[in-house]
């Protein structure tokens, strides 16, 4: 019930935000933050009277006993779609990173929205629970629904709150993500559709279709459906092309939870879906999934480094980091998986960092052109060191998350694909020239002319301090997470294994 | 005929006596609104009747078979009468001086709709087509001084009197093969007829198909469907574009199962043409249309496309067919339903008819901001429309995706997947002029049209129904799958 608990409370908050815009023209934003943090506190306090959590015991992806948490209740009993959902330690994760980017996106547009302030917060808090059913549904068709639903709101803050392009940013975002959506769809119908040719059951829980049986050129056709939708979400080379245009044009809450929150479905779908369901076929389509990977590592940088748009240089560093997160899934190994999980947290932090950057710069400078910039460290020196701070993170200085994530994600590939491994890691070092170009053509050279300028005030600064922290944390003492991931990961390696023999047995 | 009978034809025996009753009215005292109120009365004891008449379901005839099926649909019909005469009431209000007729007008093409759901005989299908189509034309040219409709009526009149000669041709042909003119007579005879005279039967099967093809504004015999929706007064258009092709859906996927028209390979090449050319055409058409109520028509061709997908897939699905069909339809009517609904009552009349202000568009900018719960109606009509989770339209677009995995279409759903991408960007682009922020294009709009509470509440009615058939559908679908 937790689980459903936290979702119905952000749909609640949601209204409440929208109805208090009668009583004060920022009623909303407090209501939306308090929604977030009882949210949060809600499900920290709940995991943690839970006292023992089992946290190191394999969780095998089959059975629904061995995971953190399991809930479900007949929907449509016709079609045997349940609101079925569970928690496993992938899951805990991103619903905590969800809340708090969720509690950083709203103090990132604290003051930057100016109409409808209401509907704006309802939006967020909609968006929010929208994905966290994505993490937590383990129905098909409930994922299906979450997945397809949280891009209303989300399409909502783009088209309402955008910049000046955001009537074709947002219906690019939306067309791209419904049209791979249906693709999703097909294959999970078709997938329910031999498991009640095979078994007389209707069924779209995760758990009875997984070891479904098939041919093995209708997994590789169903394995594509799941594998077009979650790339186009990740986004993956060469389905990237509305995140750019995106993340520019929305609102800074917007890009925050686009960037930190949303591009992880993508990945999390990859993790949860598409591995376990199409092991063999995921095998064979693996190298293809690399090369992919690391052409996007390369690519995104190669367009960052061109970019005089600060969000947009920033969108084409999240096409990059991402290209890790392809690498690692389909590297096969649990080095490169952890470190997949841990690039989907700390790329989170880091680029929604940025993102708020961005967002302060614009409210200050009405620009994002960096050609009109420079020099803005002297005279926001506090907005200066923190820029500094998250952008050698985002570059992967050591000591800080995002290193720790592509040095394990690279260490497993090297043991799945040399060449593409040395391929990867020059995207290191175009990454390090992108990020120290955004530093010094925005905050370093020569002062703009460029009058009374405010600085980060104590609201920025408690935000950008908790994700610093977050960062050197996981940098400094990954263990947590990692041990965190780590039963799910090899619940899943364990599982894709054995499936695998079994086919082998069966297929001569 | 016994009384057991009778009680089975009640909801059309009720309709009947509407219609004489509004004639009589007419004769002792004309008033709109008396007329207004005997019709809506009429059609509300004509929906209790269609519950009622489900205790007496049975063949009445040879030419009317009363089932579940049926009286569903003439609910659901009657229903959308319902919502055309509350939105009448208001978008009459000034023109001409015979409004009384127009609901005279209406209770007879609704007689000639649920007569045409009912048949199970090829007479009482083409007797029901007509009646439902002759008070059409006039419905459509009602506000009289309006050259758009008048073109509208005569283009409708025109094109529907031959679509009926070639299916009065098809029918011809049939009998003059089987010597049957019952759905299931024919049936039973056609596959032996086919090998012995098979020509007379792919005759036949053409220019029925091309007949309904035509009702149904299939591509290639859609060219009307644009011009009659655009021009027509918007309440006749939400009554065309679900009680005359709702009806004749149904009609026509009784008579494809029950004459068992699955068994020519040919139909079914032609059909599988028919639908892929629907899907990708009306979509791709859509696209560049700034008047909603030709996007709309688009749209509409579209949708039938995607239902054909059931009925090429009805060997394979067997008894699911009609549940799939019935759903889709249903969430399709109630969808059309709320998006015209609103459409009637945020754009005036004259704005959306004649060309002045021919986008319509403007008329919806910055709805959310004015109106709210109108905009959001029109918002979740056209995410149904659509085939977004949680309204109808998914469960809908569920079912058909569905039944061509079953029937292995490969080829229809990969056009129904790229139809549906094409159709987002259409509908979302009219969401977005709702939402915009900046009417800075207010000052030169027209007055906006006068504001009712009974519209918001019908708005709101529609607006949970297709909520609540997507996100609760459950009861629905055991209805559906005891007919």
């Amino acid at each position: 019930m937790l689980m459903l608990h936290i979702i119905v409370i952000l749909l609640v908050g949601g209204l409440l935000a929208m109805a208090s815009q009668k009583i004060h023209q920022n009623a909303p934003r407090w209501i939306a933050l308090t929604v977030v943090f009882v949210d949060l506190f809600y499900f920290a306090g709940q995991l943690w009277s839970m006292g023992d959590l089992n946290l190191w015991q394999a969780q095998l992806p089959t059975e629904p006993g061995t995971w953190l948490m399991h809930y479900s209740s007949p929907w449509i009993p016709a079609f045997g779609i349940n609101i079925e959902l569970a928690m496993d330690g992938l899951s805990l994760l991103m619903v905590l990173l969800t809340l708090v980017l969720g509690a950083v996106a709203i103090s990132a547009s604290w003051t930057d929205i100016k109409i409808h302030r209401g509907f704006f917060e309802a939006n967020l808090l909609w968006t929010l629970a929208g994905v966290l059913g994505v993490f937590l549904a383990m129905d098909l068709l409930l994922f299906f629904l979450f997945w397809e639903v949280m891009l209303i709101p989300m399409y909502f803050m783009i088209a309402i709150w955008g910049h000046e392009g955001r009537a074709y940013a947002a219906m690019k975002f939306f067309i791209f993500t419904q049209a791979s959506g249906l693709l999703m769809l097909v294959s999970i119908l078709t997938l329910a559709s031999i498991h009640h040719s095979t078994s007389g059951q209707w069924s779209f829980s995760y758990f009875d279709l997984l070891g479904t049986a098939m041919e093995e050129q209708t997994a590789h056709w169903l394995m594509l459906g799941f594998f077009i939708a979650f790339v186009v979400k990740l986004p993956a080379f060469p389905f990237h092309t509305w995140l750019p245009d995106a993340h520019t044009q929305a609102p800074t809450a917007g890009s925050v939870i686009l960037a930190g929150i949303l591009l992880k479905t993508g990945a999390y779908g990859l993790i949860r879906f598409t591995l376990p369901l199409f092991p063999e076929a995921s095998h064979a389509f693996a190298s293809t999934a690399i090369w992919l990977g690391a052409f996007g590592v390369i690519y995104g940088a190669v367009l960052a480094f061109g970019q005089t748009d600060f969000k947009r240089l920033v969108a084409y560093s999240s096409v990059s980091h991402m290209g890790f997160v392809l690498l690692g899934v389909y590297a096969w190994n649990a080095l490169a998986l952890q470190g997949a999980v841990m690039q989907m947290v700390a790329h989170g932090f880091s680029t929604a960092a940025l993102f708020m950057i961005a967002g302060a710069l614009q409210e200050r400078l009405h620009t994002r052109d960096m050609r009109k910039m420079g020099g803005l460290w002297q005279q926001m020196p506090r907005m200066g060191a923190v820029a500094m701070f998250f952008i050698v993170a985002s570059l992967g200085l050591p000591g800080l998350g995002n290193f720790v994530a592509e040095f394990l994600i690279l260490l497993g590939l090297f043991q799945a694909d040399r060449a593409m491994t040395a391929l990867a890691a020059l995207g290191l070092i175009t990454g390090a020239a992108y990020s120290l170009l955004l530093m010094q053509r925005s905050f370093h050279g020569s002062v703009q002319q460029h009058a009374g300028l405010l600085d980060f005030g104590p609201r920025e600064m408690l935000t950008m301090s908790v994700m610093m922290l977050a960062l050197i944390v996981l940098g400094v003492y990954p263990q947590p997470v990692l041990n965190i991931a780590a039963p799910v990961i090899d619940g899943l390696l364990v599982f894709s294994a054995s499936d695998a023999v079994v086919a082998l047995e069966v297929t001569p | 005929m016994n009384s057991a009978q009778l009680l089975a034809l009640m909801p059309v025996i009720v309709l009947t006596i509407t219609v004489l009753l509004l004639m009589l009215q007419a004769s002792v005292k004309r008033s709109a609104s008396v007329a207004w109120l005997i019709t809506g009365v009429g059609l509300l004891v004509a929906l209790w009747a269609c519950g009622f008449a489900r205790g007496h379901a049975q063949q009445v005839t040879v030419l009317i078979n009363v089932d579940d099926w049926g009286l569903l649909f003439s609910g659901l019909i009657i229903i959308a009468a319902v919502v055309t005469v509350i939105l009448s009431r208001h978008s009459f209000g000034e023109q001409g001086d015979r409004r009384e007729e127009f609901y005279l007008l209406l209770m007879l093409s609704v007689i000639g709709a649920v007569i045409l759901i009912q048949s199970s005989h090829l007479a009482s299908l083409l007797l029901g087509m007509e009646l439902m189509g002759v008070a059409l034309y006039a419905m459509i040219a009602f506000p009289e001084r309006d050259q758009n409709s008048l073109e509208a009526a005569i283009k409708y009149l025109l094109l529907s009197a031959s679509a009926s000669a070639m299916l009065l041709l098809g029918f011809a042909l049939l009998y003059a093969a089987t010597g049957e003119l019952s759905y299931s007579g024919i049936g039973a005879k056609a596959a032996s007829a086919y090998t012995t005279n098979p020509a007379l039967i792919v005759g036949a099967l053409a220019m029925i198909l091309a007949g309904f093809g035509f009702k149904l504004s299939l591509v290639p015999f859609h060219m009307w469907t644009p011009d009659v929706y655009q021009g027509a007064p918007t309440p006749v258009t939400l009554f065309l574009a679900t009680v005359s092709k709702g009806a004749v859906f149904v009609a026509f996927s009784r008579l494809f199962i029950e004459a068992n028209f699955a068994q020519y390979p040919g139909l079914m090449l032609a059909l599988s043409v028919v639908a892929i050319a629907s899907m990708l055409v009306g979509n791709l058409l859509a696209l560049l249309q700034d008047n909603i109520k030709r996007l709309l028509s688009y749209s509409s061709i579209a949708h039938f496309g995607y239902l054909l997908i059931v009925l090429i897939a009805s060997q394979a699905v067997g008894s699911m067919t009609t549940t799939a069909a019935s759903f889709y339809l249903a969430a399709y009517i109630v969808s059309t339903l709320a998006a015209f609904a609103v459409i009637a009552t945020v754009i005036p009349e004259t704005d959306s008819n004649s060309g002045h202000s021919d986008s319509g568009a403007d008329a919806l900018e910055g709805l959310f901001w004015r109106r709210p719960i109108q905009a959001l109606a029109l918002s979740v009509a056209l995410l149904s429309l659509a085939g977004i989770p949680l309204t109808a339209g998914f469960i809908g677009k569920f079912y058909i995706i569905n039944a061509g995995i079953d029937a292995s279409l490969w080829l229809l759903l990969g056009a129904l997947v790229i139809g549906s991408a094409i159709s987002i960007y259409y509908y979302l682009r009219i969401i977005f002029s709702m939402s915009k922020t900046d009417t800075t294009t207010s000052a030169v709009q027209p007055p906006a049209p006068q504001q009712f509470f009974s519209q918001d509440v019908l708005a709101g009615v529609l607006l949970l129904s297709v909520l609540a058939l997507g996100s609760w559908p459950q009861p629905f679908i055991v209805f559906l799958t005891g007919i």
